[in-house]
C-alpha cells in the first residue's frame, strides 16, 4: 500500500524536477492533482474501502497531496528565479562606455581669474566697482597726477577715440570716480578691461586689470604689504609665498612699490619663466598720491589709503602655467577645454 | 639706460663686487632688467703692427702682410681695404677662439700659408658691422691682450630708470645714489674752468622766455678737423649704445652720459651772431640733424640765430649749423630747458633723442657750467684749439635756483610707513641724498637737491625715507577696519550667474577683442556707425564693435580652421554704440552673446546625430530669462543679418532684450562660412532685473489631464494660440503643454495640428467629469472663435 504511494510520489518528483518551464510545471501539477489529476482519482476511490482502511490511506493520500503541492511551489519559485536572473542578464550593459552628455562648457581662464581675484578680496571686505571703458582724459590721466606731456602718458601708449576720449589704459580711473561719488572710507576693486595699443609676444592690446583702493583714517604702508601678502598666498595657495616690494613710480602713488612674488614655478631658484632672478613681478601699489585725493575731494590729512593694480592675464598665466599670451584671445576651444 | 660697470666703478672706487651692489640697486628702485658682458667671450687676440703688405701672387683684393705681436714676426692673408704698414690691429694668433666658437688654424689661402688672422671689430663682436680691420690707436702696445687693452671684460647693466629720476641718466647719477645708499664716497673727474686762451668778445645770448632759465655757451676756435675720438671714449660710448660721430659730437654726447647734461655744438661759421632762445614762429621750419624738416608749432622751444632756428631746444640740432668734418670753429651750448617745454615734441616729430628724453624727465638746473668745461677740457686735449670766454646767461624770471623747501612732519612719517623710525635715520637717510635740513619741533624743514625734479611734497620725502631705509625692513600687517553693512540683492542677477547657466548648457566663454575691423562691424551691424579709434593698430583693429557677433564669429572661423565643427560659444562684454547723449563719443552697452553650430549633443555612440536648431539656441536663451524670473515674449521679426523666417525679437516689459536666430545665408557666404550658425545676443542690464521668487502652496487635490489636438491655419503661431488660452481658459486650466506640432498628410494644406495637454486642477476640491468637459470645451470654443480651430479628428 505505502509501496504504492512512494512510488507516486518519486514518479511525481521526477516529473517536477524535469519541468524546465513555469507551462510544464503546470501540466504536472494538473496530472497529479487537478480534477482528473492521479492523487484526486484515488482519493476519489477512497469512497469503496472499509473505514478502517479508508481512513489510514486518506491520510496517507493527503500528505502526498500536500508533499507534492509543496514541490511544486519550490520548483515554480525556483524557476522563476532563474527566469529573473536570465532577464538581468540580459539586460546588463557595459557600464565602461561614455555617459550620456552634451560637450563640456567652461568658463574662459581670464574669467576664472577674475572671478577668484574678486572672490578673496570680497572675502576681506572690498567692494567690487566698475566703471567706463571710454574714458576723458581727466579721469585716465590728469586726476591720477599724469598731467599733459608727462612722461609716464608715453608709458602708456593710449588709443584715442576723439580727444578727449580715449580707451582707458588702467583701471585706475575707477578709483577717482568711486571717491568723487561718495565719502570716505573707501574699499573696492575694480576689475576690467584696459587698452594699450602696443601688440608683440608679451603684450596685447587689450587686457585685464584689477585695481585696488583703501582709503581710511590711519592707513599706512604696513597695511598694504600686508594686505598683498594675504592676497598672494591666497591666490597662490602658499602659505610661505615670499613677496617683495621695490620702490617704483607712479604718479598715482607716493610712496610706490612694484610688487614681486617668488616664482611660483622654481621656488624662486631661478628658471625660464623668471629670468633666472627667482623673482616674478606681479603687482603696483603704492600709497594714494595727495593730488588725487585732492581731484577726488578727499581730504588728506585726515585719510589716508593704498591703491594696486594688477595684471590679471598675467596672474592667470602664473596660476595656470599659459605659456602664452595670445592664446588668451585666440579662443581656441581646445585650450579652452583645460578650464571646462 | 645701459651702464658701463667699469665707468660706474671709475666713480665709486670703494664699490665691492659681489651681486650685493646690484641687488641694491632693485632695491633702490633702479630695476636692474638685465646684466651682459661688454663684449663677447673671445681670446687669444692681441695687439699687433702691420709692418709691411705685399699684394698676393694668386688674388687681386687679397694681400699678404708681416705682422708683428711684439715679439714674433707672421705672414698673414688679409682682405681688409684698409690694411696699411703701420697701422695697429687685432690679432688673432693660432690657437685664438673669435665670437662664435671660430678657431684660428695656420691655413692657405689660395696657396699662401696664413699664420693667424687680423681682426675687424664686427668679427670681435664689438660692433654690428665693419668696412674694414679695427684700427687701434698708433700708440697701442704690441703684445698686450686685447680684452686687457680695450678694458672689455665689463658688464653692462641695463637699468630701467622710472620717468620721476631724470636725475638718475648718468653715471653721475647713479654713482650718486648708490654712494648715498651704500655710504660710499664720490670720485668725480676735474671739472674746473679751463684756461681761456682766447680772446673774444662773446656771443649775444638772449633768453626771450623762462622756458631756458640757464644757458651756458662757449667759442672754441682752431680745433684739428683730422683729430679723431680717442678709443676709450669711443669704447664708452659704445658700451652706452652710442656711435661714434665726429671726435666734437662725441665729446657732448660722453659729457652727457657722464654728467647728464645734454650739451650741442655747432659750426660758428654757419651761425650768424646772435643767440635767441624763443618760441617758434608761425611758418618757421627747420632742418634737424637727420636730415627731417619740421614745421615749426609756436609752443615749440627754438635757439634761433639773426636768421632763424638753428636748434630745436633740447630736442635736435639744424643740419645747416652742425659740426661737420671740416669744422675748425665752433660754438658749445649747454643749456637748462623746462622739461614743459620739450616733453612731447621729440614724440610729435617721431625723433628719437637722448636730448629730449633727459630734458622731458629734469635735468638739473645747477649743471650747465659744470659741464661746460667738462666739454671744453675734452675737446681741447682731443681736438686742440683755443677756448673763448664762457657766456652765462640765466632768465630772471626763471624759479630755477631758488630753494625748494618742504615741512616734514616726523608724525606723517610713522603714519605713512606704519612704523616709527629714530630722528637719526630719518635725517641721516635725507642728508645723503644730499638734502639740507632744518630741524623744527615736530620735524624738519628739508630743501631738497636741485637734481632732484621728484622731491615736492612731504610723502615724496617719506618715500626717500623708506627707500634707503629697505622697504623689506619696513613692518606688515592687514589693516583693522569696520565691516561694512553686508548686501546680497535679489533683485538683480549676477553676471557670473548667467555665465553659469550656459557654461552648464555645454558652452565654453571667449574673450575678443573689443576692437574690430570695419567691414566686419558693417556687415553684422549694418547702418550702425561704429566708434572709430583715432590711432588704431591696424585696420582690423580700428572700431569698437557695436555687437559680440563679429568676435564670435572670429572665434567661430578659428576654430573650425582648426578642424573643431561642433561649437558653443558665449561672450560677456562692452558693445559700443554711437552716442546718444551730448558729450560722450558712445554708449557702452554691456552684452551677453552666443554661438551655436554643428551637432546638437557633440559626436557620441548613444546621441542622435543631430544638427543644432533655431529651438536649441532659443532654449538656451529662454534658459537666462527664467533666471531672472520675470516673463519675456519671443516675436518674429526682421533682423538684417539673420535669417528672415528664423529670427525673434526678445521683448521684456514693451523693451527689446536682443534677439536671436539663424545667420542669413546670404551672410554666412559673404564670409565664406558654412551654415547654418545660430546666434543670440542680449542687453545685460534688463536680463539682469529678477524677481523675488513669491511661493504658493501646490493643491491637495488631483490634477486631470485633458488632451486637445486642435488644426489652426497653417500661418497661425503657437503664441497666438497661447494668448487664446491665456485670456480664454477658466481658471481650474493650470498650466498647458505642446507635446505635437504636426502638418502633412491627414489635416490637409491650408492647416496644421498643435496638440495641447490641459492640466485642471482646483485649490479647494477635486473636479468632477462635468468640470473637465466643460473647461475642454470652453477652450475649444475659444480658439474656434479667434482663430478658426477645429478638433482634429
Amino acid at each position: 500500500m505505502s509501496k504504492a504511494i512512494d512510488s507516486l510520489l518519486a514518479q511525481a518528483e521526477a516529473e517536477i524536477a524535469a519541468a524546465a518551464d513555469p507551462a510544464a510545471l503546470d501540466a504536472v501539477r494538473v496530472r497529479y492533482l487537478g480534477k482528473k489529476g492521479r492523487l484526486t482519482a484515488e482519493l476519489k476511490g477512497l469512497g469503496t474501502l472499509p473505514d478502517e482502511e479508508r481512513r489510514a490511506r486518506g491520510q496517507a493520500l493527503n500528505r502526498l497531496k500536500a508533499d507534492i503541492a509543496e514541490r511544486i511551489d519550490a520548483r515554480r519559485k525556483a524557476l522563476e528565479e532563474q527566469a529573473t536572473a536570465e532577464r538581468l542578464a540580459a539586460e546588463a550593459v557595459d557600464v565602461t562606455l561614455p555617459g550620456r552628455r552634451g560637450e563640456d562648457g567652461g568658463l574662459h581662464p581670464v574669467t576664472r581669474t577674475l572671478r577668484r581675484i574678486e572672490a578673496l578680496f570680497v572675502q576681506m571686505g572690498f567692494r567690487v566697482a566698475t566703471g567706463p571703458e571710454i574714458e576723458t582724459e581727466y579721469f585716465n590721466f590728469e586726476a591720477l597726477n599724469i598731467p599733459a606731456h608727462h612722461p609716464a602718458r608715453a608709458m602708456h601708449d593710449t588709443f584715442y577715440i576723439d580727444p578727449p576720449h580715449l580707451l582707458r589704459t588702467h583701471t585706475s580711473p575707477v578709483q577717482i570716480r568711486v571717491m568723487q561719488a561718495g565719502a570716505p572710507p573707501f574699499r573696492i576693486i575694480a576689475p576690467g578691461r584696459v587698452y594699450r595699443c602696443d601688440s608683440d609676444v608679451t603684450h596685447t592690446p587689450m587686457f585685464h586689470q584689477v585695481e585696488g583702493l583703501l582709503v581710511d583714517e590711519g592707513v599706512s604702508f604696513a597695511d598694504l604689504m600686508g594686505t598683498l601678502d594675504v592676497f598672494l598666498q591666497a591666490f597662490f595657495e602658499r602659505d610661505d609665498l615670499r613677496t617683495r616690494y621695490r620702490p617704483s613710480y607712479f604718479p598715482f602713488t607716493e610712496p610706490s612699490a612694484e610688487v614681486d612674488v617668488q616664482c611660483v614655478a622654481c621656488n624662486g631658484a631661478g628658471c625660464r619663466i623668471c629670468k633666472n632672478s627667482g623673482w616674478l613681478e606681479v603687482l603696483g601699489s603704492g600709497m594714494v598720491h595727495p593730488e588725487v585725493f585732492r581731484h577726488a575731494g578727499v581730504d588728506a590729512e585726515r585719510y589716508s589709503g593704498y591703491a594696486f593694480g594688477m595684471g590679471v592675464e598675467r596672474l592667470a598665466m602664473l596660476r595656470y602655467g599659459v605659456p602664452d599670451l595670445r592664446l588668451f584671445f585666440e579662443n581656441d576651444v581646445r585650450f579652452l577645454a583645460r578650464f571646462s | 639706460m645701459r651702464v658701463s660697470e667699469r665707468w660706474l666703478r671709475e666713480w665709486l672706487p670703494g664699490l665691492v663686487g659681489g651681486p650685493e651692489w646690484i641687488a641694491r640697486l632693485d632695491e633702490l628702485g633702479l630695476e636692474v632688467d638685465g646684466v651682459e658682458p661688454a663684449a663677447p667671450p673671445f681670446h687669444g687676440v692681441v695687439v699687433a703692427e702691420v709692418l709691411a703688405v705685399a699684394p698676393h701672387p694668386n688674388a687681386d683684393k687679397l694681400r699678404v702682410c708681416r705682422v708683428s705681436d711684439g715679439r714674433d714676426e707672421w705672414e698673414v692673408v688679409c682682405g681688409a681695404p684698409n690694411v696699411a704698414a703701420g697701422i695697429k690691429v687685432p690679432f688673432a694668433r693660432e690657437g685664438a677662439e673669435l665670437p662664435g666658437g671660430l678657431r684660428i688654424r695656420k691655413a692657405r689661402l689660395r696657396g699662401v700659408e696664413s699664420r693667424g688672422m687680423l681682426c675687424s671689430a664686427a668679427e670681435l663682436g664689438l660692433a654690428e658691422r665693419a668696412d674694414g680691420l679695427m684700427v687701434l690707436p698708433a700708440d697701442a702696445p704690441p703684445g698686450v691682450d686685447l680684452r686687457e687693452y680695450l678694458d672689455l671684460d665689463d658688464r653692462l647693466l641695463d637699468i630701467a630708470v622710472t620717468p620721476n629720476r631724470g636725475d638718475c641718466l648718468s653715471i653721475a647719477g647713479l654713482a650718486r645714489e648708490l654712494a648715498a645708499a651704500l655710504g660710499l664716497a664720490l670720485r668725480a673727474p676735474e671739472t674746473a674752468p679751463v684756461a681761456v686762451s682766447l680772446d673774444e668778445t662773446p656771443l649775444d645770448v638772449d633768453l626771450a622766455d623762462p622756458a631756458c632759465g640757464r644757458y651756458c655757451g662757449r667759442v672754441i676756435r682752431g680745433v684739428d678737423p683730422r683729430a679723431r675720438t680717442p678709443l676709450w671714449m669711443a669704447e664708452k660710448l659704445r658700451r652706452a649704445g652710442l656711435r661714434s660721430i665726429h671726435p666734437v659730437v662725441d665729446v657732448t654726447n660722453y659729457v652727457m652720459l657722464e654728467l647728464g647734461q645734454p650739451m650741442h655744438a655747432f659750426d660758428l661759421q654757419r651761425l650768424s651772431r646772435n643767440i635767441t632762445v624763443r618760441w617758434a614762429r608761425a611758418g618757421e621750419t627747420l632742418r634737424l640733424l637727420n636730415e627731417q624738416t619740421v614745421e615749426l608749432d609756436p609752443d615749440c622751444l627754438v635757439i634761433a640765430d639773426g636768421r632763424g632756428p638753428v636748434a630745436l631746444a633740447g630736442v635736435m640740432g639744424g643740419l645747416d649749423s652742425a659740426v661737420t668734418a671740416g669744422s675748425r670753429d665752433l660754438f658749445l651750448e649747454s643749456a637748462f630747458f623746462e622739461p614743459e617745454a620739450v616733453a612731447g615734441r621729440a614724440r610729435r616729430f617721431g625723433l628719437a633723442s637722448e636730448s629730449a628724453y633727459r630734458f622731458e624727465r629734469g635735468v638739473d638746473p645747477g649743471l650747465q657750467r659744470r659741464a661746460l668745461e667738462r666739454a671744453t677740457a675734452l675737446i681741447l686735449e682731443i681736438c686742440g684749439g683755443r677756448a673763448g670766454p664762457p657766456i652765462e646767461r640765466r632768465h630772471p624770471a626763471s624759479p630755477r635756483g631758488d630753494d625748494i623747501a618742504i615741512h616734514l612732519r616726523r608724525a606723517r612719517v610713522e603714519a605713512l610707513l606704519g612704523c616709527r623710525l629714530a630722528d637719526a635715520d630719518i635725517s641721516g637717510r635725507l642728508a645723503a641724498l644730499g638734502c639740507g635740513l632744518e630741524a623744527r619741533d615736530d620735524g624738519w624743514r628739508v630743501v631738497v637737491p636741485s637734481h632732484r625734479f621728484d622731491l615736492r611734497i612731504e610723502a615724496d620725502l617719506i618715500e626717500e625715507i623708506a627707500r634707503l631705509h629697505g622697504y623689506a625692513r619696513l613692518p606688515r600687517r592687514l589693516p583693522a577696519f569696520a565691516p561694512a553693512p553686508p548686501s546680497a540683492p535679489e533683485g538683480r542677477l549676477d553676471a557670473a550667474r548667467l555665465a553659469l547657466a550656459l557654461v552648464e548648457r555645454g558652452y565654453r566663454e571667449i574673450i575678443s577683442y573689443s576692437f574690430i575691423e570695419p567691414e566686419l562691424a558693417a556687415r553684422l551691424a549694418p547702418g550702425v556707425e561704429p566708434v572709430a579709434l583715432r590711432n588704431p593698430l591696424s585696420r582690423e583693429l580700428s572700431v569698437m564693435r557695436p555687437s559680440l557677433w563679429p568676435g564670435l564669429l572670429g572665434a567661430l572661423r578659428h576654430n573650425r580652421h582648426r578642424q573643431q565643427a561642433d561649437l558653443a560659444l558665449f561672450e560677456i562684454g562692452t558693445c559700443f554704440l554711437p552716442a546718444a547723449r551730448e558729450g560722450r563719443p558712445a554708449e557702452e552697452i554691456g552684452r551677453i552673446g552666443g554661438l551655436r553650430c554643428g551637432r546638437r549633443l557633440g559626436e557620441g555612440w548613444n546621441r542622435p546625430r543631430e544638427a543644432v536648431d533655431f529651438f536649441d539656441i532659443k532654449g538656451d536663451v529662454e534658459r537666462l530669462l527664467v533666471l531672472g524670473g520675470e516673463e519675456a515674449v519671443f516675436e518674429a521679426a526682421v533682423h538684417p543679418v539673420l535669417h528672415p523666417g528664423q529670427s525673434a525679437r526678445v521683448v521684456r516689459a514693451g523693451r527689446v532684450l536682443g534677439w536671436l536666430g539663424a545667420l542669413h545665408p546670404a551672410l554666412l557666404a559673404a564670409l565664406d562660412l558654412d551654415g547654418p550658425v545660430f546666434v543670440f545676443e542680449l542687453d545685460l542690464e534688463p536680463l539682469c532685473a529678477a524677481a523675488v521668487p513669491q511661493a504658493a502652496a501646490p493643491s491637495r487635490f488631483p490634477a486631470v489631464r485633458r488632451d486637445l489636438a486642435v488644426l489652426v491655419p497653417r500661418d497661425c503661431s503657437w503664441a497666438q494660440v497661447e494668448a487664446v488660452l491665456r485670456r480664454a481658459a477658466p481658471p481650474i486650466v493650470q498650466s498647458w503643454r505642446l507635446f505635437d506640432v504636426y502638418t502633412g498628410p491627414g489635416v490637409g494644406p491650408e492647416r496644421k495640428s498643435f496638440a495641447i495637454g490641459l492640466i485642471l486642477q482646483d485649490i479647494s476640491r477635486t473636479l468632477t467629469d462635468r468640470d473637465v468637459e466643460s473647461a475642454g470645451a470652453a477652450v475649444l470654443a475659444a480658439l474656434a472663435e479667434e482663430l478658426g480651430a477645429t478638433l482634429r479628428e
